[in-house]
């Protein structure tokens, strides 16, 4: 035991069972298996309640944590779950993909002495308890807002977000959707073993309970324009969610050949397409696979490879761990399934056979020069040190640059140099008059949780664009 | 993952042209009511199957249709082939990717071959209502297979038919009747080419050294559709561009066509044993059903 302002606190937090390595490297069942209750009691007791939390400081959409962790303590799961529910409309989502250990465990004053207090796996707890009670938010009898009705484009977490808090205060909402499947980079990207496809199912789910209605297969800026959304369609204001785009490539020679894609190809046609389920979309993955980057996206794409059959998986980085923006627990979970790391790694060709399948990477070594005016120390090629990996299959995941659909299609949205939409950061309205937007589509490639607050952000915009919400109450949804 | 959604999509027409050709036209008044030349739909049959990407062949406002002229040539196409007039299926989307851009050019020529034969219809239909002289030629393998000539007569001024062997119109190939074309030295001020890759590289390669505008329209193989996955991605002029957004039509002086040949054959593997997979269940049902 340590001591913290007279709290004695056990210094080690609660371990999330897993399933072993062994078991899961074949499986796509999720890694973690949640806390029980004796465990969640356990490690909410190590939170101190301080009265100025830190922890919050480090949540981008401010969850009182101090007060979602007490009521685990005191027994009141329900109010736990308003409580997280009241900053964040997909507790179970969130408890399992923030990177927690940058934002409010990192803060968390315990970790001063031992670990943080375990707040993702209390969060994921009362969320799933919520799932397992078959509680659903529910729709308010306020009918303040009737006869507007509010388009949401893109059913990713910025989307169901801002659909989530606008049904609350009583609008009609639909939300179009590009696919065949809701929920965005919950659905096509991040792969069942982090986060189980039953969890976004009855994420959706809740929504539509609310009176959430979602239109699938519908491109907004193909088969609606913007601009008739506002008008024919008889939408009062439009949230557009449409998430990250078009995948990076290298630029390098033999890039064309074939067994190289992107992590969103790759990630599609085993999440969306059920490749998993060996469904009727190809995968196209063969023995050896390596993959460029360090990622999140990275590491979901080496990890699923290995779960898809995969003899050889290694993740390429000209960086070194250190760098990697993946989260900890992912480097940690990867490690070890067997996933090789060859650091300070940049490919420079692709090779391949006379039939143009890629055949080797070749590579050089890299190492840490001065750091750079974003701070990293940049890498530099050592001269001479060219070498092979075999490969039939390379995955890039470089991140993306920007969808074009929504601004080539409406010109009334300025965009910044690179693409994306320009938003005003209070009300994340565009230069179109009740046309707003978040999430990766503003921002580039970020988080779950940015995404979830950029939405919410939105919905409060929006309620203040139609005159339904108090300025002072512009950051929460209540309803003047 | 399975969410239970009613099959949205019915086929309102089915028409066979040949034992491994044949049209569908779909019920999809908005789509209908937003699609333009050039563009393309996608389509999946049901939980568990392959989205594809089908060029629009033919569109109709008034009766919110969309038609596809279909070939088979794997196990969605063949699955395809067995529905009837008045079935349903699960998703269409669309229209997606950039229309053609039509305008007034003078003389503009249409080559379609295979699979792309259909989609110049609606692209030739909007070029000569804007007033260009038009040529159109097109190529099957035989009598058997050919469909449309009709249609595309009324909006040709020249309509050149080629089959494989000769046994209608003119026998040889769509670059041979191209060449023909070229050689009378008629001013031409724009291709415009919808098939196999072969085909097409081809015909850039005719209008090259006459530096006449030429516009493939490039069929890669594609998983969303919609900007995502890259999987659709074309070299031109040495930029990586994404036939989904980008495209399809893009300038077929400039693709590597070289590359795209190679790119098309992915997942030749693959799909042959997912097609063999499928014939065995299908003697398996007919023998049970006999049985």
């Amino acid at each position: 035991m340590t001591e913290t302002r007279g709290k004695k606190i056990q210094p080690i937090r609660t371990k999330m069972p897993e399933l072993a390595p062994e078991k899961r490297r074949l499986v796509f069942d999720e890694v973690n298996c949640g806390f029980d209750i004796t465990m969640a009691h356990q490690e909410a007791e190590r939170c101190l309640f301080c009265k100025k939390p830190l922890c919050m400081q480090g949540c981008p959409v401010a969850i009182n944590i101090p007060m979602f962790i007490k009521n685990i303590v005191e027994g009141n799961m329900l109010e736990a779950y308003h409580v997280l529910k009241a900053s964040n409309p997909l507790p179970a989502v969130c408890g399992r993909v923030c990177p927690q250990e940058i934002q409010c465990e990192q803060k968390c004053i315990v970790g001063k002495k031992g670990e943080p207090v375990a707040i993702g796996h209390l969060e994921r707890f009362v969320g799933d308890w919520a799932i397992e009670q078959g509680i659903k938010s529910e729709k308010p009898e306020s009918d303040l807002s009737i006869g507007k009705k509010v388009a949401i484009v893109g059913s990713g977490p910025a989307g169901i977000a801002c659909a989530h808090d606008l049904a609350r205060a009583g609008l009609a909402v639909t939300i179009f959707e590009g696919l065949h499947e809701a929920g965005g980079v919950l659905s096509y990207g991040i792969p069942p073993f982090r986060l189980s496809r039953k969890v976004i199912s009855e994420e959706i789910k809740s929504l539509k309970s609310m009176g959430v209605k979602i239109e699938f297969n519908k491109v907004i800026g193909k088969i609606f324009s913007i601009q008739q959304l506002l008008t024919e369609k008889g939408f009062s204001a439009v949230f557009i969610g449409t998430g990250a785009g078009l995948p990076k490539f290298m630029g390098i020679p033999g890039e064309y050949l074939n067994g190289v894609m992107s992590s969103n190809e790759f990630l599609t046609r085993v999440n969306l397409m059920d490749g998993f389920n060996h469904a009727d979309t190809p995968v196209g993955m063969g023995s050896r696979v390596a993959v460029i980057g360090a990622g999140n996206t990275a590491l979901d794409t080496a990890r699923t490879a290995l779960r898809m059959g995969a003899e050889e998986v290694v993740i390429v980085y000209r960086r070194t761990q250190n760098e990697s923006p993946a989260r900890a627990e992912e480097l940690r979970h990867a490690t070890e399934e067997g996933i090789r790391f060859s650091w300070l790694t940049n490919p420079i060709a692709l090779h391949g056979d006379v039939d143009g399948n890629v055949t080797e990477m070749e590579c050089m070594r890299m190492e840490l020069g001065e750091p750079d005016a974003s701070g990293r120390r940049s890498p530099q090629a050592v001269p001479g040190s060219e070498f092979r990996i075999k490969a039939d299959t390379v995955v890039y995941g470089l991140g993306t640059v920007t969808n074009p659909i929504i601004s080539r299609s409406t010109p009334e949205i300025k965009t910044n140099k690179w693409g994306y939409l320009e938003v005003d950061p209070t009300t994340q309205m565009t230069s179109m008059p009740g046309v707003f937007a978040g999430g990766d589509i503003v921002t580039g490639a970020a988080t779950v949780i940015l995404a979830l607050g950029a939405g919410r952000r939105a919905a409060s915009g929006i309620l203040k664009y139609l005159g339904l919400v108090k300025e002072e109450a512009a950051n929460g949804v209540t309803v003047s | 993952m399975g969410t239970l959604r009613p099959m949205a999509f019915s086929i309102f027409r089915k028409q066979i042209f040949s034992p491994t050709t044949f049209l569908w036209e779909v019920e999809a008044p908005d789509m209908a009511a937003a699609a333009h030349p050039g563009q393309f739909v996608m389509l999946r049959l049901h939980e568990g199957g392959e989205r594809i990407p089908l060029t629009v062949a033919d569109f109709d406002r008034d009766r919110g249709t969309i038609t596809m002229v279909v070939k088979v040539v794997g196990k969605t196409t063949e699955e395809m082939a067995t529905y009837l007039e008045g079935d349903t299926f699960q998703d269409f989307i669309g229209p997606l990717g950039a229309p053609t851009h039509i305008a007034q050019k003078g003389h503009v020529v249409f080559v379609g071959g295979g699979l792309g034969v259909a989609p110049i219809y609606p692209v030739l239909r909007a070029f000569k209502k804007m007033g260009n002289r038009t040529t159109t030629i097109v190529g099957f393998r035989n009598e058997q297979e050919i469909f449309w000539k009709d249609r595309f007569e009324e909006f040709s001024d020249n309509l050149i038919v080629m089959t494989d062997d000769g046994s209608v119109g003119k026998k040889g190939t769509t670059a041979d009747a191209l060449k023909d074309v070229l050689e009378t030295g008629v001013n031409i001020d724009e291709v415009f080419t919808v098939g196999p890759l072969g085909m097409m590289e081809v015909i850039a390669e005719l209008t090259r050294s006459k530096k006449i505008p030429t516009f493939a329209s490039m069929n890669s193989i594609m998983v969303d559709g919609i900007g995502m996955c890259g999987s659709c991605r074309v070299t031109v002029d040495g930029n990586v561009l994404f036939a989904c957004v980008d495209g399809p039509d893009m300038d077929a002086h400039k693709v590597d066509f070289k590359e795209m040949k190679i790119r098309q054959k992915r997942f030749r593997n693959e799909e042959g044993v997912l097609l063999q997979k499928y014939h065995t269940e299908c003697r398996a049902q007919t023998k049970g059903v006999s049985a």
